[in-house]
């Protein structure tokens, strides 16, 4: 089970003062009724709550930035917040702190075509920065699954990617410029133009940080012009061996298409099952998308046909029409959904060289065993970002625990084999006691150095990503209390 | 001193007692850079993972770059972000500098590319960050801060980067009528649209500059519905492919210094208008370089970028903001405490 640090009792201890102060300071933005505040308790990773001090719901960078000072001045830890969609705890409170929630500040600030950017206050979702400028012919890139609910601040934050990187990249490379507010109230702006400024990236550093090192309450972002056109092709194979060498041919070939996904057999199952897309019966299979004018598309999948004949596939479906390219959609898109109607699971979500996928695919298939719980397997193959789902029965007990050891192992493999513990999701809580695993100690020193810049105190989130232990002697040197017992 | 390992070069600098001036091949240096003691990186070379199928590069800093894209070259790739480079460029000097060259408006920039790097701090450790996938959010991503910090936080001495393939065909559009100012439109107008323009410029004697990369028929077309909207900016013609190499401008006129200004390019027209010749764009305008007499300042309205002298003696316009030099100082202070790497000009 995943530790919480001890809250800190002096805080604690003072809670009506703070809240009091807190009302001063911004009448009408604070939730203290535990009635209230319980929605504020756990984020998507819903396994873990707990109820924070107080939420606050501030409406300007300037408002951010009163409240972060004040907090900074009462040393009261606080816990930044978009829209609480984080699969790794990164916006779970802890006790003793403040939530400092984004959900109101979502105006579009500017929008410049002719610089091909757009500017938003941090807690607009990622769907509706599109939204905003899918009228002018554009779009903004970076499209986590979650884009409908999650907000720009914490895709910032959590670095967010989604199935179309392989062609735009994530948040990082999409980001232009954030107004960042420091905790002890201080506001700065970082980037440039494009996306850079006059000295170190201090914005490239911000971003991935979990919501340790400011609050973004302002994002600059770049957008793209819509392609012309996208088109998928849908190929099954009977080994994800093959399917797995397949991907790897394509991108030898020069192709980069705008996603390839993968699904094995148990999630094909339990996807046909639960949607009827009408899916081959294979062990394996992968959605390829290219994209452009129609000329480009024709040819890019022309060769991708020619690649995928070289591995005997058991089926290759072309889309033609927008109806088709849903059809071969429909079951992706309704995957996690589906595999939930098997049981509860745990998500992943390890990275590794795509040249690792066969290695990686059959060791996962001997843990699976090892531990007796399924394990299925749907993920950006093009990226070599897995997201390996493990099922399990909440209500066995020892059920959970068992989940989690066998997905600390899935994630060690990701690791030896040249990967990482967390390709989109982000360390949050959850992977924080794996971090020893890919990094050495001075590895963490030298990040946690980066933290003690911008936040000396570690009031900012600071139970997340470092491994407790690792961090303690920091956390405490704030508090001023011998070290948790973690 | 010129390491040929990590481990020495670690001790090097664990045994300093002054200032270093890191250097691959020299050819990036600022005003102002490369004045204490040389620590010579070109010793530590080599590619030590190639994996074409995973777009995958991993090499050791002082690698020259002419020999990085020969290795990707034989393998039918290429580094993304185009990084213009003069005779003994190392790719760590790419790194630390963030170089990047017109596939900017496309690719991004060095950092874009950067997967995962290994460097020496102040203090003679080694550090690693990030590694060699292209989707990691697993910690803090040193590797943006790293890349172009000019080593005034550690010694790189390996970098992973993203390669890309080769475009099969590629065309390079001009309208040579246009002056810098008025071909911003025209630029604006390629990159706005469903063109997957991978280069926007405009160059003395050539004039406004557009490049379209990828599968030949694909190209074929683009380029013909691009030339159709570009129509009412002036005649379009078959451009220079060698022309992009121009874009990094030419800085060894002893009588003048090159500026290199960074705006929006909405901004770039009036920012020309209190410019002298000879100037050149790219980026699509959102970069300026331009020639000015030796001490001369630009006096530039308010713009939203900033203009750095890159010859001669340091200047940067605007001063940079109190509480970001503040963060930066203080981040130089924790990785390099005994200050060995110095800040840059
Ligand atoms: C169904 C589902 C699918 C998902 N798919 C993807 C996916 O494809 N790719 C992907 O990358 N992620 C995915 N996620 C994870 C999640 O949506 C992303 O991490 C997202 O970026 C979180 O945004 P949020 O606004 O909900 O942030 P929150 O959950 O509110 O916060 C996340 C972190 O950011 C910090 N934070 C939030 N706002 C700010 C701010 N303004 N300033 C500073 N720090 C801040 C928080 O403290 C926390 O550490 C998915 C989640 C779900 C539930």
């Amino acid at each position: 089970m995943i530790q919480l640090p001890q809250p800190d009792a002096a805080v604690l201890a003072r809670r009506g003062a703070i809240v009091e102060a807190l009302r001063a300071a911004l009448p009408g933005a604070v939730i203290d009724d535990p009635a209230e505040t319980r929605a504020y308790e756990c984020d998507a990773l819903s396994a873990y709550r707990c109820a924070p001090l107080a939420v606050v719901l501030p409406r300007s960078t300037e408002e951010v930035a009163r409240l972060l000072r004040l907090c900074h001045d009462l040393r009261v830890p606080v816990v930044p917040r978009g829209a609480g969609t984080s699969l790794a705890g990164g916006s779970m409170p802890t006790q003793d702190a403040v939530v400092i929630g984004l959900s109101r500040m979502t105006e579009v600030l500017e929008i410049a075509p002719e610089d091909r950017l757009i500017r938003v206050q941090a807690g607009r979702t990622n769907l509706s920065v599109s939204g905003a400028v899918d009228g002018l012919g554009f779009f903004y890139a970076p499209d986590p699954s979650s884009q409908l609910a999650c907000a720009i601040g914490g895709n910032i934050a959590m670095n967010s990617g989604g199935a179309h990187c392989l062609k735009y990249g994530v948040t990082t490379n999409n980001l232009l410029g954030a107004r960042v507010v420091l905790m002890d109230g201080s506001v700065v702006d970082l980037g440039g133009p494009m996306g850079e400024g006059p000295g170190l990236d201090l914005l490239g550093v911000i971003c991935g940080s979990e919501g340790q090192l400011g609050i973004v309450t302002e994002a600059t972002l770049r957008i793209l012009p819509k392609p012309a056109g996208a088109r998928p092709a849908l190929i099954g194979f009977d080994a994800a061996e093959t399917a797995g060498a397949c991907v790897a041919a394509i991108i030898r070939a020069g192709i980069i298409p705008v996603a390839i996904e993968f699904m094995d057999a148990p999630c094909i199952k339990a996807t046909e099952e639960f949607s009827g897309a009408g899916y081959p019966d294979c062990q394996a299979l992968l959605i390829v998308e290219v994209e452009g004018t129609p000329p480009e598309i024709d040819e890019q999948l022309a060769l991708i046909r020619d690649i995928a004949m070289t591995f005997d596939p058991v089926a290759f479906r072309e889309s033609r029409s927008a109806d088709e390219s849903a059809r071969i959609w429909k079951g992706r898109k309704s995957a996690f959904g589906a595999m939930g109607s098997m049981g509860d699971y745990i998500c992943l979500d390890g990275t590794i060289p795509v040249t690792a996928l066969p290695t990686v695919l059959s060791g996962i298939g001997d843990l699976s065993r090892q531990y007796g719980l399924a394990v299925s397997n749907v993920f950006h193959a093009g990226d070599g970002n897995m997201h390996p789902l493990i099922i399990y029965d909440a209500n066995t007990p020892g059920d959970l625990d068992r989940a989690e050891a066998l997905g600390a192992d899935i994630l060690r493999l990701c690791v030896q084999v040249g990967g990482c513990l967390t390709g989109e999701h982000g360390v949050g809580i959850e992977k924080r006691d794996l971090m020893a695993e890919q990094f050495a100690p001075a590895d963490l020193e030298a990040q946690m150095l980066v933290k003690d810049a911008f936040d000396p105190h570690w009031l900012l989130n600071a139970a997340k990503v470092f491994p407790l232990d690792v961090s303690a002697p920091r956390r405490d040197r704030r508090l001023n209390r011998p070290a948790d017992a973690a | 001193m010129r390491p040929e390992t990590e481990a020495q070069l670690a001790q090097i600098i664990r045994d300093a007692t002054g200032p270093l001036s890191i250097t691959g091949g020299a050819t990036r240096l600022w005003p102002g850079e490369g004045q204490a003691a040389r620590l010579d990186m070109t010793a530590l070379t080599g590619v030590t993972l190639y994996e074409p199928e995973a777009l995958t590069l991993v090499v050791r800093a002082g690698t020259p770059l002419e020999e990085v894209r020969q290795t990707l070259a034989a393998e039918g790739q290429m580094l993304g972000f185009e990084p213009m480079g003069a005779p003994g460029s190392t790719i760590g000097g790419v790194a630390a500098t963030n170089a990047s060259g017109p596939r900017r408006v496309q690719a991004g920039a060095a950092r874009d590319a950067m997967l995962g790097l290994r460097f020496v701090d102040g203090q003679g450790q080694v550090i690693s960050n990030g590694g060699r996938v292209m989707k990691n959010v697993t910690g803090y991503d040193l590797v943006k801060l790293l890349a172009g910090s000019r080593g005034t936080l550690g010694t790189l001495t390996q970098i992973s980067l993203r390669t890309a393939p080769i475009p099969p065909a590629t065309v390079t559009l001009a309208l040579p009528d246009l002056d810098a100012a008025s071909s911003i439109p025209a630029l604006t107008t390629a990159l706005g649209g469903p063109f997957d323009v991978s280069g926007a410029a405009w160059l003395p004697g050539h004039g406004a500059l557009i490049r379209l990369e990828g599968l030949a028929a694909s190209v074929k077309a683009r380029a013909a519905d691009l030339t159709a909207r570009l129509q009412s900016f002036g005649t379009v013609r078959d451009g220079d492919p060698e022309a992009w190499l121009l874009c990094c401008p030419n800085t060894h006129d002893p009588d003048r210094d090159t500026w290199r200004i960074i705006c929006r390019p909405s901004e770039a027209p009036a920012l020309l208008t209190h410019l002298p010749a000879p100037h050149s764009l790219d980026w699509g305008g959102a970069l300026i370089h331009v020639a000015l007499p030796q001490g001369q300042t630009p006096d530039l309205p308010a713009f939203s970028g900033h203009a750095r002298r890159i010859t001669s003696a340091p200047a940067i316009l605007p001063a940079p903001d109190p509480l970001t030099a503040r963060l930066e100082r203080d981040l130089r202070d924790r990785f390099d405490p005994r200050g060995l790497f110095g800040s840059p000009a």
